[in-house]
């Protein structure tokens, strides 16, 4: 089910500026791959170029090639709906549908693409919340708003959304952010499960996050305010962390700017 | 070594200053006091206009033959007067509601339409151009209705009659001419702009993230907005579809000129015929006398009863949002 | 697990026509809406300017109905012309002060306490006030009780009450737009807080205000039913608002609407033209002016 990204000379833009320029990587499947580097480095804008969630932005457009396997996202007749579909996304901030039922958010995406059968449903529903490590808290709860769970439960429950239609990429961009220590050890130890049979994206603030959870990083940076983000290098983690090819990595994990 | 003359100038100094300090206190008394003066004048203008309506409309009420509620004829003026305001009552419920079932969708369309559909740098300009659909005078509509849209309306009347006859509202005989029908539709064009650009405005604040939400999960641009803009404006709508209602339901001249006077309740709103509270008023005024008069002020009150009760209504609801988004 | 991936060996699966066609349905209902709302929007336009441009001239801006009877054509728009701009002057006069008063009390003084919210509650329950009752009540309290005769002073104080809503709100509006910092810096430098709003805060919304109320004035100008029962019906100039019947372009529409005579029609075309025209430049020069406001 999880699908290799090859990126190839991309580039992203809102209206006249040039946000991330010229990226070219291969995403592994059934891994983490993190993206780190500093604010404004492009690192969100290109995860977004991954499911074509950048152009619902007034203005912002894409070139390059972004290669799922065999079929090109930014392909002629390949429709940006359908992608989404494939390549699911976990946001910063924990977003539920707010009138909906538990239940009914993860179950939204199934409804939209036809699945009918309330026994399916319930089934899909129960996987995708031990999928997302939160069936045994919220499963006497199940008709209860989404909103009322607590901010890591309320990620968890929009991780459970995006595992339900069964994608073949996760995206997840900063999904700890907002959250406290428990919630994030949560998250994380979630994302270590689900990599065996996923494919993972994720950026992070977070350097000892990326370090912790991801199996390849990627570091992004920019040259000055203005001046569009480049990735600067991508690789193991270990190496990344320990003995990276590029000095502005370096400078970056040992915290000497950024 | 100080002089009296010293103390003395000292003193004046200490009371000049404290002089221009007390002034800039005494221009914030007077300041102050007329600001909240005026705000209380506000309400109390709003307690005179009920006050003053009960007070004038006591002399008809009590001099009434009729019953006031449930008669369908408007006789105040013959003696001794007998009133009710069963029709007119009838008759500015029925072209209100009928306004709202007609103007509600189109209205929704619209604001969708301006902040999802149209292309950025457009939706402004069409924003403007509904804007401008409010700015047109109620008598304006009301010209346009009576001599331009009654009769170029035979045609669709006819065709609800023959289609949609079964429908009671649709059946009739003589359908066609100054109906209540063409009045709702001349009510539902001056309450469109109310309730679309309300309804823009909410649509407006939805949150991003909810719509990225549905966004990211594949659904296509309509699923978006019933995913995730519809439920989160619900309320906002429902006020302003209220508050559309009260605009059609005290509506004057406008519905006053396109209806044509036919006594009693008629359930067949394309035939001519219909009465409302307010064209009721305007109409009969001319020729009304004392007890007349204050029949017609009774109906009035009736009026500012029913839409102050849709306004607070309208009102409570957006507020209640209010406290529910921050 | 296959229940989604089954259908298409494809990477990315085709969404299905259903919802293809749900989603284009709804576009087309969209652009449906919308021309629904433009149609009577130019059809009122079109035919306000078509029949008005017959029937205006020199002659029918500038002369009265003083001795023209039902079926005659000619007479004119003058005294309605005069009445119309007497009356929202007036109205003008009276009820704006009144409502940036109130407006200021909301915003500067008021905040949080019970009377404010009480008043900004009324003051949005008045908005919804029909026209009809703003009339009803000027007949009751002023003619009626107080005894006064039908004036355009009396359309005027009609029309005052359904100006001060909508003043009060945009003006409400506009003064929570200036920034706190202002008035604080203003506080610092010792300025007492009746001089802070009259010289600091007034003039930072001053724009603002003025495209608010000239709105209002745009919208009260048309206002009809409170007229009717207020001012009452003449065919001759009446310079003086405070004595006799005055007439009003929307009373003079009402009239010569009312009239099955095509002369009188016409007349009514031609005032309407001459109404909208009015209204429509105090709309444009609104927004130009908001528009100015808000790129500065």
């Amino acid at each position: 089910m999880a699908k290799r990204i090859e990126v190839s000379g991309l580039n992203a833009y809102y209206g006249g500026f040039l946000a991330v320029e010229d990226v070219s990587m291969t995403i592994e499947p059934r891994s983490v791959t993190a993206f780190i580097g500093p604010s404004g480095c492009g690192k969100s804008t290109f995860l977004r170029t991954l499911n074509r969630m950048h152009e619902v932005i007034p203005g912002a457009r894409v070139d390059g090639k972004v290669m799922l396997d065999d079929q090109d996202l930014y392909g002629d007749k390949v429709d940006p709906v359908a992608v989404r579909r494939v390549v699911g996304m976990v946001f910063q901030r924990p977003n539920p549908f707010p009138t909906m039922s538990i239940y009914d958010n993860v179950a939204a995406g199934l409804k939209l693409n036809g699945v009918k059968g309330k026994s399916e449903l319930d089934g899909i529903v129960e996987t995708s919340l031990k999928g997302a490590n939160l069936w045994n808290e919220v499963k006497d709860r199940l008709p209860k708003p989404g909103a009322g769970l607590s901010g890591g439960q309320q990620q968890r429950l929009c991780i459970a959304r995006a595992i339900a239609v069964q994608p073949q990429v996760l995206l997840m961009d900063e999904p700890c952010s907002a959250l406290d220590p428990i919630s994030t050890l949560a998250i994380e130890d979630l994302i270590a499960q689900l990599k065996s049979q996923y494919t993972i994206v994720i950026v992070t603030h977070n350097m000892q996050q990326a370090a912790r959870v991801s199996d390849r990083t990627a570091f992004f940076n920019i040259a000055g305010t203005g001046k569009p983000g480049k990735l600067i290098e991508l690789d193991e983690t270990s190496k990344i962390f320990t003995n990276p090819t590029e000095k502005a990595t370096e400078d970056y994990i040992t915290g000497r700017f950024g | 070594m100080t002089s009296i003359d010293d103390v003395q100038t000292a003193a004046v100094g200490v009371s000049r200053r404290r002089r221009a300090i007390s002034t800039g206190r005494r221009g914030d008394k007077i300041f102050r006091g007329a600001a909240l003066g005026s705000g209380v004048f506000v309400l109390v203008i709003m307690g005179a206009i009920a006050a003053f309506l009960v007070w004038k409309a006591i002399p008809a009420l009590q001099a009434n033959q009729g019953s006031f509620l449930t008669d369908t004829e408007w006789r105040a003026n013959s003696d001794p007067p007998r009133f009710g305001i069963a029709q007119l009552a009838f008759g500015t419920v029925m072209s209100a509601f009928l306004a709202l079932l007609m103007a509600t969708p189109v209205a929704i369309g619209i604001a969708l339409f301006i902040s999802f559909y149209a292309p950025r740098k457009l939706a402004d300009g069409l924003g403007f151009i509904v804007d401008l659909l409010a700015a047109v005078p109620s008598i304006i509509y009301g010209l346009w209705g009576l001599h331009f849209l009654v009769m170029n309306s035979d045609g669709v009347v006819s065709f609800l009659n023959t289609y949609l006859g079964w429908i009671p509202l649709f059946a009739g005989e003589n359908v066609g001419g100054q109906s209540l029908f063409i009045g709702s539709v001349v009510l539902a064009i001056m309450i469109l702009p109310i309730i679309s650009s309300i309804s823009r405005e909410v649509f407006l604040q939805v949150p991003t993230p909810h719509i990225e939400a549905a966004q990211a999960l594949g659904a296509t641009r309509w699923e978006t907005i019933r995913l995730s803009v519809l439920p989160y404006g619900r309320s906002g709508v429902i006020s302003a579809m209220m508050l559309g209602l009260g605009r059609a339901l005290g509506e004057t001249v406008a519905i006053a000129l396109v209806l044509s006077t036919v006594a009693g309740i008629n359930w067949h709103i394309l035939e001519p015929g219909g009465n409302t509270f307010a064209a009721n008023i305007v109409r009969t005024f001319g020729e009304s006398g004392e007890i007349g008069r204050s029949a017609l002020i009774a109906s009035g009150l009736v009026l500012f009863v029913i839409t102050m009760i849709v306004n607070m209504a309208a009102r409570a609801i957006v507020s209640r949002r209010k406290e529910f988004t921050e | 697990m296959s229940v989604l991936t089954a259908k298409t060996g494809q990477a990315i699966p085709e969404t299905s026509l259903g919802r293809k066609l749900k989603d284009r349905t709804v576009l087309i209902a969209v652009y449906v809406a919308f021309a629904l709302a433009v149609i009577p929007l130019v059809s009122v336009l079109y035919k306000v300017i078509s029949e008005g441009v017959q029937v205006i001239s020199a002659d029918f801006l500038t002369r009265s109905m003083n001795g023209i009877g039902g079926r005659d054509a000619g007479g004119g728009v003058y005294h309605s012309i005069v009445g119309t701009l007497e009356q929202v002057a007036l109205a003008s006069a009276m009820s704006i002060p009144i409502a940036v008063l109130t407006a200021v009390y909301l915003v500067e003084y008021g905040q949080g306490k019970r009377l404010a919210k009480t008043i900004s509650f009324f003051v949005d329950v008045m908005t919804g006030i029909p026209s009809i009752v703003a009339g009803l009540f000027v007949l009751a309290f002023w003619i009626l009780v107080l005894g006064f005769e039908v004036s355009g002073f009396a359309g005027a104080l009609a029309l005052g009450v359904l100006m001060i809503p909508t003043v009060v709100r945009s003006a409400e509006e506009m003064l929570k737009l200036v920034p706190n910092e202002l008035r604080e810096a203003s506080y610092a430098l010792g300025v007492p807080r009746w001089r802070t709003v009259m010289k600091v805060v007034l003039p930072t919304a001053f724009t603002g205000i003025v495209t608010g109320i000239m709105l209002a004035v745009a919208r009260v100008m048309g206002e009809t039913a409170p007229l009717l029962l207020t001012i009452w019906v003449t065919k001759v100039i009446n310079f003086n608002a405070f004595q006799g019947a005055q007439s009003s372009l929307p009373t003079y529409i009402w009239e010569q609407a009312s009239d099955p005579n095509q002369v009188a029609v016409a007349r009514a075309w031609g005032a309407a033209l001459t109404l909208i025209f009015i209204i429509m430049v105090l709309n444009i020069g609104a927004r130009l002016l908001a528009r100015r406001t808000s790129i500065r």
